[in-house]
């Protein structure tokens, strides 16, 4: 380890690089239930049209109206665009949290703010620049009504900011006619505000400012989505006709896209049907049976829910498991344990899906970084869950499912037919000499299903309760076990046909860096920082459970890997530690779980304050002893 | 249980349906139930409803949760499949099966620990969501499997085998299913299979949820005097108030009766039935007038039975409410589900 030079390198703070045009962030700091919610999407959308990288992210409140609210907006021309808190430039519209905003602005930094009353001297800092516009007043010369004030004071600071920044005001004006085509008097008043911020600032700032936009065509064939939509996308091109759910934030909007979508493609012109059936249980228990219900009969199901709705689904998880109906589960995580943080993101859902209900069980799990890969694992999910009979989570979060990502414009390929696994047809059960559902078994370790409806002799009787390979009823250990083996071998098979890791090699590395989902932007531009530092690592995003052997094979390929996760407990360490021959003191954490998406310069940290224990394992080991010790 | 293997002959006296298939076909495994339970009567009694309507054994979907009632699903329909599945979660595993193939005959199977403790909260929704499926209560008031302990529906008084009384209020699953708007309630009782097959054709015929609450004692660990689940409390208590018969839609309806003592009600099949014996004043499509009778009535220790209340209008069947086509979602190509890249293509163009 010695000889590759690690020793000496620089691990002091983590440096930024400097701000400049196309490259620094933005805060802005709202009250919830004021409409800050849609100008801020107006700017990041903007941005997005002109060609810039940029990322958009909700840190909201579990409230409805009234509490503190921030929105944050990344633009990067090298598409680093995972959260920064690094702020540039604050928008500080919310008097209640001016104190923390104002002090989280980087150095030689912007503060937007409203200057109808006065500043109090307290909040004033020497190495920023206050811009004082007079948002209230502005709105109350202007506008008519305590409503409309209160919302276009919102839409005046994306007028100021469009000139402060540089926005391409013509980007902005045709989104007003798209957004406001049907209702003329609304577009008047939302041009009319935007105006207003932007004469603002062009008479009392020398606009732009450093920080300022230049377009772009980095975005051109990418689009802007939510996680939630894509999920509901793919379980729509998948073919899902039934969906059991049960409302619970950040998963809900998969739900109301589903919906929505369903609305538009699956109803029939002329009758009005609907080729779906979509029902709101009265709790996860029940959303989940529905699934299993349907799946069991032949229909494409899934349901979306998040950590609390996984916990009470875990009983008849363990069902379809040991029965082997295939079921589709999509986990929004959130921040846990119990209620935990219901607004916020977290990773914190790996080990209890992959390990979900009581007894001996193994699930198969999906882990998009992003709502691109949303779209297409969900349609996996799919056909992973009838190929191989069991239930499939696929585990987004928070960040991905509810913020907007710039992602790639999906594709999708007329070929495709789901992979409807071994499910009998009328003519091969009437074939068989006698159905058995638990045997024979294919390469996969798999065995035919029928569904009801079909034919007589492929009748059989479901049963959570032990059973032996031909479906009757056992309590005999030999027959359990002869079943539970298959069902072993059948979740390490799956290990082959889920989706593979990514990884990319660097020359030089000298250790390899492991993550998962939506760390994978933050960790990549971690990479590169750590490059310029001369510190180079390989990487991994590990995309599915149970691992696959590419998965392995990397874990053989150094000596140390830190692996990077959004959890206290390093759940995606511990799974690899327990399904993986991988020495456990080869894994190093770097843990960030407070319930913010992950940030590169965490990782940075994190990965150069370990790097002695692993030059040096008798560093390693003394920590160790003294922490046990403590 | 007893190990009598059942004669693979064919009696010759038994009758074929007009699928050709004899009760011998509704069958289906060797019950394990105590000699003398209520729920083989009523295995027996849904294998004659389900000849008796000629129904298809196949296009049968037959669920249940977890308790000795859920066990007889195994007993009869062997050409059905068949979903033992977990306590409570029967009614939301029906519903989905239901959402996916409309047209299975689904038939769940429950007891009262099932259904009114740790499975009220699913069978009331499926009550509300209309989900049509006949729905059978094997009531005992009692947890058999786990040796005698009190179940929601035992009486407040009644005694346990041990001589405890039962000092929690009852659930009524009839009430409860009037409150949440079913659209066709029954009780019975096991050992009444006369009045008990008609109410399952019924209930079969019965386009939306049919609650049959069917008291059906258990003769190991409420059996005993002091218990109001006996069957000779039931006998002696049981008031077999509401008469009907079921007459398919292909049947011609022969039987006279005097005019002005009958009152028939039309299913959405075609099917009527035809109420022979009500109170005075009691109207079986009126809910209101149904729960102030059952109230009134109920409170001095009577059982009244039959098939107590039938609305088939009262509320959409969840596929009705659903808006979904005739044919089934699993019959639909899987062309008319996915829009296709053409219209993903033009999707995003909002995604910009």
């Amino acid at each position: 380890m010695h000889q590759g030079g690690l020793t000496g390198l620089p691990s002091g703070p983590y440096v930024e690089a400097p701000s400049g045009p196309n490259d620094f962030a933005l805060k802005l700091a709202n009250v919830n239930g004021t409409g800050s919610a849609s100008a801020n999407a107006l700017l990041m959308q903007a941005i997005f049209r002109m060609g810039i990288p940029v990322s958009g992210k909700n840190l909201f409140p579990s409230n409805i109206q009234g509490l503190p609210t921030w929105y944050e907006i990344r633009v990067n021309a090298s598409g680093h665009t995972a959260r920064t808190a690094r702020y540039d430039l604050m928008v500080a519209m919310n008097a209640e949290t001016y104190a923390a905003d104002i002090a989280e602005v980087r150095s030689g930094g912007w503060v937007l703010y409203d200057s109808t009353g006065p500043l109090k001297k307290s909040l004033q800092r020497s190495d920023v620049t206050f811009l004082g516009v007079p948002y209230a007043r502005l709105c109350l010369e202007s506008f008519a009504g305590a409503r409309e004030r209160t919302l276009m004071k919102n839409i005046v600071y994306v007028g100021t900011l469009a000139a402060l920044l540089d926005f391409d005001m013509s980007v902005l004006s045709g989104m007003l006619d798209e957004k406001f085509g049907k209702k003329p008097a609304l577009r008047e008043s939302n041009a009319r505000a935007i105006q207003i911020g932007y004469d603002w600032a062009k008479e009392h700032v020398d606009c732009p400012l450093p920080i300022r936009l230049e377009r772009m065509s980095a975005t051109a064939d990418s689009i802007l989505i939510d996680g939630n939509t894509a999920t509901a996308l793919g379980c729509l091109y998948a073919g899902a006709t039934v969906a059991g759910w049960y409302p619970i934030t950040p998963s809900t909007s998969v739900l109301d896209a589903f919906k929505t979508l369903c609305e538009r493609y699956r109803v029939d012109e002329q009758t009005g049907e609907q080729r779906y059936c979509i029902v709101q249980a009265e709790d996860e228990l029940a959303a989940i049976g529905m699934v299993i219900g349907a799946t069991w009969a032949g229909a494409r199901a899934f349901t979306a829910t998040s950590g609390p709705g996984i916990s009470l689904m875990g009983e008849l998880v363990g069902l379809a498991y040991y029965a082997e109906i295939p079921a589709v589960i999509i986990d929004v995580q959130r921040v846990g344990p119990s209620t935990g943080m219901p607004t916020r993101t977290q990773q914190g859902d790996i080990l209890l899906c992959a390990y979900a209900s009581h007894g001996d069980t193994k699930h198969v799990l999906l882990f998009p970084s992003n709502p691109a890969e949303c779209f297409h694992f969900a349609v996996a999910a799919f056909d992973l869950a009838e190929r191989f009979q069991t239930p499939v989570f696929m585990l987004s979060d928070l960040d991905i499912g509810m913020n907007d990502w710039v992602v790639p414009k999906l594709e999708w390929n007329d070929d495709y037919r789901p992979d409807r696994g071994r499910v009998l047809t009328r003519d091969e059960i009437a074939a068989l000499p006698k159905f058995t559902r638990y045997s024979p078994e294919d390469k996969l370790a798999v065995a035919a299903r029928t569904v009801p409806g079909v034919h007589e002799k492929g009748a059989f009787f479901t049963r959570g309760s032990g059973h032996n390979k031909l479906g009757g009823y056992t309590e005999i250990p030999e027959e359990y076990a002869e079943v539970m083996e298959r069902l072993s071998r059948k979740h390490r098979a799956a290990g082959a046909h889920v989706p593979a890791a990514v990884i990319e090699k660097r020359p030089g590395a000298k250790f390899g860096v492991i993550t998962l989902g939506g760390c994978d932007l933050a960790v990549r531009e971690a990479l590169e920082q750590l490059g310029k530092r001369g510190v180079n690592a390989d990487y991994m995003r590990i995309r599915a459970f149970p691992f696959g052997e590419d998965v392995e094979a990397f874990l053989e390929s150094h000596d140390h890997f830190f692996v990077v996760e959004q959890n206290r407990d390093a759940q995606l360490r511990a799974l690899l530690v327990l399904e993986t021959p991988v020495a456990k003191e080869k894994l190093l954490s770097v843990l960030a779980y407070g319930g913010f998406p992950l940030q590169a310069r965490q990782v940075v940290e994190g990965i150069l304050a370990q790097l002695p224990d692993i030059e040096d394992p008798d560093v390693a080991d003394r920590r160790e002893r003294t922490r046990r010790a403590s | 249980m007893s190990y009598i293997r059942k004669p693979v002959a064919r009696h010759p006296s038994l009758r074929p349906n007009a699928l050709g298939l004899t009760l011998r076909d509704y069958e289906g495994a060797m019950s394990t139930m105590c000699a003398g339970c209520g729920h083989d009567s009523i295995t027996a009694a849904i294998v004659r409803a389900f000849h008796e309507t000629d129904t298809p054994p196949h296009m049968v979907a037959k669920l249940s949760g977890i308790g000795c009632s859920s066990k007889t699903p195994t007993y009869f329909l062997s050409g059905a499949h068949g979903f033992n599945s977990a306590h409570g979660r029967m009614p939301a595993i029906a519903t989905g099966a239901a959402a996916a193939n409309r047209a299975l005959t689904l038939i769940g199977v429950s007891g009262d620990g099932d259904s009114l403790s740790i499975g009220i909260g699913q069978m009331s929704h499926a009550i509300r969501r209309n989900v049509n499926m006949l729905y059978v209560l094997e009531n005992n008031g009692v947890y058999g499997l786990t040796k005698g302990q009190f179940s929601a529906s035992a009486d407040r008084g009644s005694k346990s085998k041990r001589g405890e009384p039962n000092t929690q209020q009852s659930i009524d699953p009839v009430m409860l299913a009037l409150s949440l708007g079913a659209t066709f309630v029954a009780r019975s009782f096991s050992g009444d299979k006369d009045q008990l097959v008609p109410i399952l054709k019924a209930g079969l015929a019965h386009r939306g949820f049919a609650l049959v609450d069917v008291v059906s004692p258990c003769v190991t660990f409420n059996d005993h005097d002091g218990s109001t689940k006996s069957y000779l409390y039931t006998r002696a208590h049981q008031e077999a108030a509401i008469e009907m018969s079921f007459v398919p839609h292909r049947d011609e309806i022969v039987a006279e009766y005097a005019a002005g003592t009958t009152r028939d009600v039309a299913m959405h099949d075609g099917s009527v039935v035809r109420f022979s014996k009500v109170p005075e004043g009691y109207d079986p499509t009126d809910r209101r007038s149904v729960i102030d009778w059952l109230v009134e009535h109920q409170s001095t220790g009577a059982v009244p039975t039959g098939l107590l209340f039938l609305d088939p209008d009262a509320n959409p069947e969840m596929h009705e409410a659903s808006k979904t086509p005739e044919t089934p979602l699993t019959d639909l190509p899987y062309e008319s589900l996915c829009p296709g890249a053409a219209a993903l293509e033009s999707l995003q163009r909002g995604y910009r």
